[in-house]
């Protein structure tokens, strides 16, 4: 590793990145926004005791939220992908505007280790953020609230904050995708943003418009349209990342959650109230990963084709 | 013929939908040479070099570098070929000898020898002092001699220079050519240099090709060029003589009969299809005329250059 190209432009980005006063301010932002969050759940902690029960405790440091203050998780969701986005909108046009990129690729390495080097580099400042994050709220938690931790939680813990670094790699696909196709970094992190507030913002409305022409609901309608209306919106909604990751950290935080769906009563005839073991949570999360791997691969798979075939002027 | 051909191109073509940017290029540079790729901007030179990095795919022909093909052995062909982009960029926030070593680092040197050829290389380009210093800071000159110690990281046995003296001041234009001769002669490496800077490139290069949209009009030494190319226009002499009189101008024009003479101004302008300076000295000489000024002219790049690229602008 230490000699090959891969290598060296791995480790090349990766200085870039902590050197950067742009990794400096995103970290500023998300080390604040976790320190809130804990403030926030150790003044929501007694509420949620008091509403879902006492076990699971630890848990309850990443998901309660006081008041205005939302919990880490609702943070993570908003601020994952401005972190995804913010590591990779300008990495191939700005080498290109600057020139360096044909430099590069005058040298003898193959052309694929310049992409793969960039998103891995990505990947290991999100993987270092956001491992070191989580690792000092439980920590923090465990200091100031006396809360131990079991075994099963720190696993959840573990599995969720696996799933936070997905879901920013994401985004990172995303934004290097962007990078290539606009030239100018600005515009790649409009565009960036722009997908972003859509998928977030507006995809939740659009849905709603678009279950609601599909299955129109009245005071007339039956229950199944209705349903069906549900399902619809659920479906749409899940086209957002934002939407699938929220999605899969309740399942991991709130191992009572055995679906995310609509259910009815029918549905819940027979079953036993009572928490989930891990590995059955992470069944229920399973296609939200996969859905969401699948995204970052095919939007990597992109840029790797593009970057090959792309004819680099200086 | 005994000189090895290192870099070869055979029909090579390049087209951007309808637009041609390099068509049926034929061209073939000997090692030790310094050849001059020479033409106007968008003339097809900075695609060609693409072709021959292996940086874009022609549209059909091939080329070869060292007998490698360039569509197929590209990491060969960039192990061997140092190549300087037109306008060189650098991390700007990294100092000169980081942004070396990085290159270095690419091309798989170890840390030691590394660290050895940036000192001999800074030295070379004349940037020992400002080794340490970021890049962000570096004047244009500056950037283009950090860019040749660039090129030269890997002991490339073939440098391609686009654009090397673009943009730079006198002095430093000077010191580039300078250079690039050190380079060629002492260092015995093949430079393929692209300018569209007619009167640099004379002074240095071995053989240059004029390139003008797309096509190579003529490749040779310079002093040759000039009358492959132009053979048939006619030489043109301006002189500037005390005193000027109609006993003058009858003596020059009877030096043959081919001969046309003109005044403009204060000059005598003579045309003619040989070469006749010789023969104009010797009447000067005889007859008491002082010679004050002369210029000949129609057969150097000059009128090569004036003449194919103004003829663009007519044909189009």
């Amino acid at each position: 590793m230490k000699n090959s190209s891969l290598g060296v432009l791995y480790r090349k980005e990766l200085a870039d990145h902590f050197h950067s006063k742009r990794f400096f301010i995103i970290l500023l932002l998300v080390a604040i926004t976790g320190l809130s969050s804990i403030i926030a759940a150790a003044y929501g902690m007694r509420d949620a005791i008091e509403n879902e029960g006492s076990n699971f405790v630890f848990l309850k440091l990443f998901t309660a939220s006081s008041g205005s203050v939302p919990s880490f998780v609702s943070f993570m969701s908003f601020l994952g992908p401005i972190t995804g986005l913010a590591l990779g909108f300008d990495a191939i046009n700005n080498e290109i505007n600057k020139g360096t990129l044909s430099r590069l690729l005058a040298q003898p390495i193959p052309r694929d280790s310049v992409i793969n080097g960039k998103f891995l580099a990505g990947l290991s400042v999100l993987s270092i953020m956001v491992l070191s994050l989580g690792i000092a709220i439980g920590s923090i938690g465990i200091i100031s609230f006396g809360i131990p931790p079991s075994l099963e939680e720190l696993m959840r813990i573990l599995v969720f904050l696996i799933v936070t670094i997905l879901y920013m790699s994401l985004w990172l696909a995303v934004s290097q995708m962007f990078s290539l196709f606009f030239r100018q970094s600005a515009t790649s992190a409009l565009a960036c943003i722009a997908l972003w507030l859509f998928l977030s913002v507006f995809a939740e409305l659009l849905a709603g418009v678009i279950a609601d022409l599909v299955y129109p609901v009245s005071e007339y309608s039956v229950l199944d349209n209705a349903l069906k209306n549900a399902n619809m919106k659920l479906m749409l909604n899940r086209i957002s990342p934002s939407t699938l990751y929220n999605e899969c950290s309740v399942y991991l935080l709130k191992p009572t959650v055995r679906t995310t769906n609509f259910v009815t009563e029918i549905d819940l005839i027979g079953a036993v109230a009572g928490a989930l073991p891990l590995t059955q949570s992470i069944l229920l999360l399973w296609p939200h990963f996969i859905t969401m791997a699948a995204i970052t691969m095919i939007c990597f798979a992109v840029s790797y084709i593009c970057f090959m075939s792309k004819e680099i002027r200086a | 013929m005994g000189i090895a051909v290192v870099i070869r191109t055979e029909n090579l073509t390049k087209k951007y939908g309808d637009f041609v940017a390099v068509n049926n290029l034929n061209l073939e540079i000997y090692e030790g040479e310094i050849f001059g790729l020479l033409g106007p901007n968008g003339a097809g030179k900075t695609t060609t070099i693409l072709m021959l990095m292996g940086m874009t795919e022609p549209t059909s022909g091939a080329a070869y570098i060292d007998g490698n093909l360039t569509t197929k052995d590209t990491l060969k062909i960039k192990k061997i070929v140092g190549y300087m982009p037109d306008r060189v960029g650098f991390y700007e926030d990294m100092t000169a000898r980081e942004n070396l070593r990085f290159t270095g680092r690419l091309n798989g040197l170890d840390e030691k020898s590394i660290e050895d050829r940036i000192d001999q290389l800074l030295e070379r380009v004349g940037l020992k002092d400002a080794g340490n210093k970021k890049v962000g800071t570096f004047s244009l000159g500056m950037r283009q001699r950090l860019g040749i110690a660039d090129t030269l990281m890997k002991d490339p046995k073939i440098l391609i220079l686009d654009e090397p003296t673009h943009g730079l001041d006198p002095e430093g234009i000077n010191e580039m050519l300078n250079l690039i001769l050190e380079l060629a002669r002492v260092d015995r490496r093949t430079i393929l240099v692209s300018s569209h800077l007619l009167h640099q490139m004379q002074k240095i290069c071995d053989r240059v090709g004029i390139f003008v949209r797309g096509e190579l009009l003529a490749a040779g030494p310079i002093s040759t060029l000039g009358e492959k190319v132009l053979a048939g226009q006619a030489l043109t002499i301006e002189i500037n003589v005390s005193p000027v009189d109609d006993k003058l101008l009858s003596l020059i024009k009877s030096i043959d009969d081919q001969v046309r003479v003109e005044v403009k101004d204060e000059n005598i302008v003579v045309e003619s299809q040989k070469e006749i300076r010789k023969d104009l000295m010797k009447i000067l000489y005889e007859n008491n005329y002082e010679l004050l000024y002369l210029k000949q002219s129609g057969r150097d790049l000059d009128d090569i250059y004036s003449r194919y690229f103004a003829g663009e602008g007519v044909r189009k």
